[in-house]
């Protein structure tokens, strides 16, 4: 081959590190990736870091701290294509259960001295800070969405990912609904695919942490669930999720809290 | 007194209920994985099954708009469960199928096609309403100018028990539909459950030799009559019912009436309809490609026409409304199905109301349509 293998950097943010170690869990395509992209920076994979620009950025997590959002917009400078990886980069993840609230108040609680954190007020999805060319939801991402976008950039094509809702994937692997078989509120009809519909096969409710889907009825699923609540806000609860700062998930539970007000 | 022949085709006989049990052994014998109605995970599925203890006896499904309870009453009755989510189509069109692989090899595309193979299946308690829906999907899959080699290898070598409904739930409208509650179409046999006896009527070769050696006695006009008034009572008792005279001019004439964008408002478009209709076939196919480049495989998966991906074509969607989504669901199953095949493509089996979680009930919006119209 004569055409130079492109460079490939994996960041963290505020994150748990789960999106990364997908990328690791990836045993049996993990030589594959070695040999198609030249892996320039990720410690989490290695400790030998090469100095950018680089083809492709993957970025997980959140922006939480001034020195995160100072970071990031390096990072966009120095990379071609940047990626969103799971639901941390994608819409705050669950440490924007912050923006709900009020940070300072549980710095002060928690910390013998808070006047030695530095941290934003909110935690927000990379594209709040700069322009993000591809989003990956999931917590953690589903890793062979991963290697789907990795390959479809390889290969110069659209990436092949569901935009429908993760019931269909419930009936793919012959899950009976739990909303409508046991009365488990679920908000999976209005939850992107791509988990393969891990909780409903395990008879619990989708919480939706792969993101809300691009063309759903919000309005109809807030019906549907507040008459299934087993516990009073039982709704907004689900709604503010791992994917809760997403925005259709946000405005949901924002007009149902108005609503009970 | 017990025989030991063979029934003649067309005949009904009455077995023992536990003789059940060597009919299961002999199809097991002749090489059949033998699937029927299971409670697992305290729901019902379609599994497989080794003996008559395997099927739902004492259970009865509850079946409202939106809700399904599976309830042990402690009935001794093995074949009253009234379906659930899952339907023969996942045996026949599986949800997920290999359609082929394309490797490049010193610059030339090859291309791997596997050769469907599947089990032969023996469907046990397949009902009125779900074997016409198995022939509605054979006018898809099994026509006279294409066949799909996939659907043709499972359905060719299956044996179908059918199962008259005795006892239908509250979102049935198979008597609407002439589907049911008494089998229709060709099963190989047709099972009756009497408090004491399974009636078996036989209607093919295949079910004669199932049935050759067993010790049945020819059905007593008796128990004959008591299957006919239990089917008479099952007709009566159907929880839904849709009136089909005026359609499908009714839909299809009424295509821009605002009682469309109604029901809209309610639709999640999350595709549970289309996934457990028994006669819904709409699939994708999806590539996944290697990352050098040089192997692709395809993949046919199950698809809906509630899916925004699924209407995606160049310049946008065609059906960029939950509302214009719901319609052409609805408009196909009871309008332009007719034309494309001759026969709805509805059974009354109820199944897209149960598993609605908006609990839209098809038979109540074809009737408020018809109301607003008037």
């Amino acid at each position: 081959m004569t055409h130079h293998k492109p460079s490939l950097a994996v960041y963290k943010f505020s994150s748990c590190d789960g999106c990364q170690l997908s990328i690791l869990n990836m045993e049996d395509e993990l030589l594959d990736i070695a040999g198609a992209l030249d892996i320039a920076y990720f410690l989490e994979a290695t400790r030998a870091e090469r100095p950018g620009p680089y083809d492709i950025a993957i970025v997980e997590g959140s922006i939480t701290t001034p020195h995160e959002a100072e970071r990031i917009r390096e990072i966009r400078r120095q990379s071609k294509v940047l990626i969103a990886l799971g639901t941390c980069a994608t819409s705050g993840g669950v440490q924007a259960l912050r923006n709900f609230t009020d940070a300072k108040a549980y710095a002060n609680t928690v910390y013998d001295h808070p006047e030695f954190l530095h941290y934003l007020d909110t935690a927000t999805p990379i594209a709040e800070h700069v322009p993000v060319d591809m989003e990956l939801w999931g917590c953690p991402v589903n890793k062979g969405q991963v290697l789907e976008v990795i390959s479809a950039l390889l290969n110069n094509r659209r990436p092949n990912l569901p935009a429908y809702s993760v019931c269909l994937e419930c009936k793919r692997r012959g899950t009976i609904c739990v909303l409508v078989d046991k009365g488990i509120p679920c908000i999976g009809p209005a939850t992107q695919a791509g988990c393969g519909a891990i909780c409903p096969a395990n008879g619990r409710g989708c919480y939706g942490c792969f993101g809300p889907t691009r063309s759903t009825n919000l309005d109809s699923l807030t019906n549907i669930l507040t008459k299934l609540e087993r516990t009073p806000g039982e709704t907004v609860r689900l709604f503010r999720g791992i994917s809760g700062y997403a925005p259709a998930f946000r405005e949901t539970a924002d007009v149902l809290l108005k609503e009970s007000k | 007194m017990p025989s030991d022949r063979s029934p003649e085709i067309g005949s009904t006989v009455s077995i023992q209920k536990q003789i059940f049990n060597t009919l299961l052994e002999k199809l097991k014998a002749q090489g059949y994985e033998v699937v029927g109605p299971h409670v697992e995970n305290e729901t019902l599925v379609y599994a497989p099954i080794q003996k008559l203890e395997d099927l739902p006896r004492g259970y009865v499904t509850e079946q409202e708009a939106g809700s399904f309870r599976l309830v042990y009453t402690g009935h001794t009755r093995y074949f009253d469960v009234i379906p659930g989510a899952q339907s023969w189509k996942q045996f026949l069109f599986p949800s997920h199928a290999n359609l082929f692989t394309l490797k490049k090899t010193d610059g030339a595309w090859e291309m791997e096609t596997p050769r469907p193979t599947a089990p032969a299946y023996a469907f046990i308690g397949v009902r009125g309403c779900e074997l016409a829906a198995i022939q509605i999907q054979d006018n898809a899959f099994l026509r006279s100018d294409f066949t799909d080699p996939i659907y043709r290898v499972t359905r060719e070598k299956a044996f179908i028990l059918a199962v008259n409904c005795m006892h239908p739930a509250g979102t049935c409208f198979c008597a609407s539909m002439g589907t049911g509650p008494r089998v229709q179409g060709d099963a190989d046999l047709t099972l009756t459950e009497l408090e004491d006896v399974f009636l078996l009527n036989v209607g093919s070769e295949l079910g004669r030799n199932i049935l050759a050696g067993l010790p049945f006695e020819s059905a007593s006009a008796f128990v004959l009559n008591a299957a006919n008034r239990g089917l008479e009572r099952a007709t009566l008792q159907m929880g839904r019912n849709m009136d089909t005279s005026d359609l499908p001019d009714l839909i299809l004439n009424n295509l821009d009436h605002p009682h469309w964008r109604a029901i809209g408002e309610r639709c999640l478009s999350c595709a549970n309809c289309t996934q457990v209709c028994p006669t819904c076939f709409c699939w994708d196919a999806t590539d996944t490609l290697s990352l050098d480049g040089n192997q692709t495989r395809r993949e046919r998966v199950w698809d809906s026409c509630f899916n925004p991906g699924y209407s995606y074509q160049a310049g946008g969607n065609t059906r960029p409304t939950i509302h214009s989504r719901y319609r052409q669901w609805m408009s196909h199953k009871l309008g332009t199905w007719k034309v494309q095949y001759g026969t709805f493509g509805c059974t009354g089996c109820g199944r897209c109301i149960t598993w609605c979680p908006a609990a839209i009930d098809i038979t109540v919006e074809v009737a408020d349509l018809r109301k607003e119209i008037r």
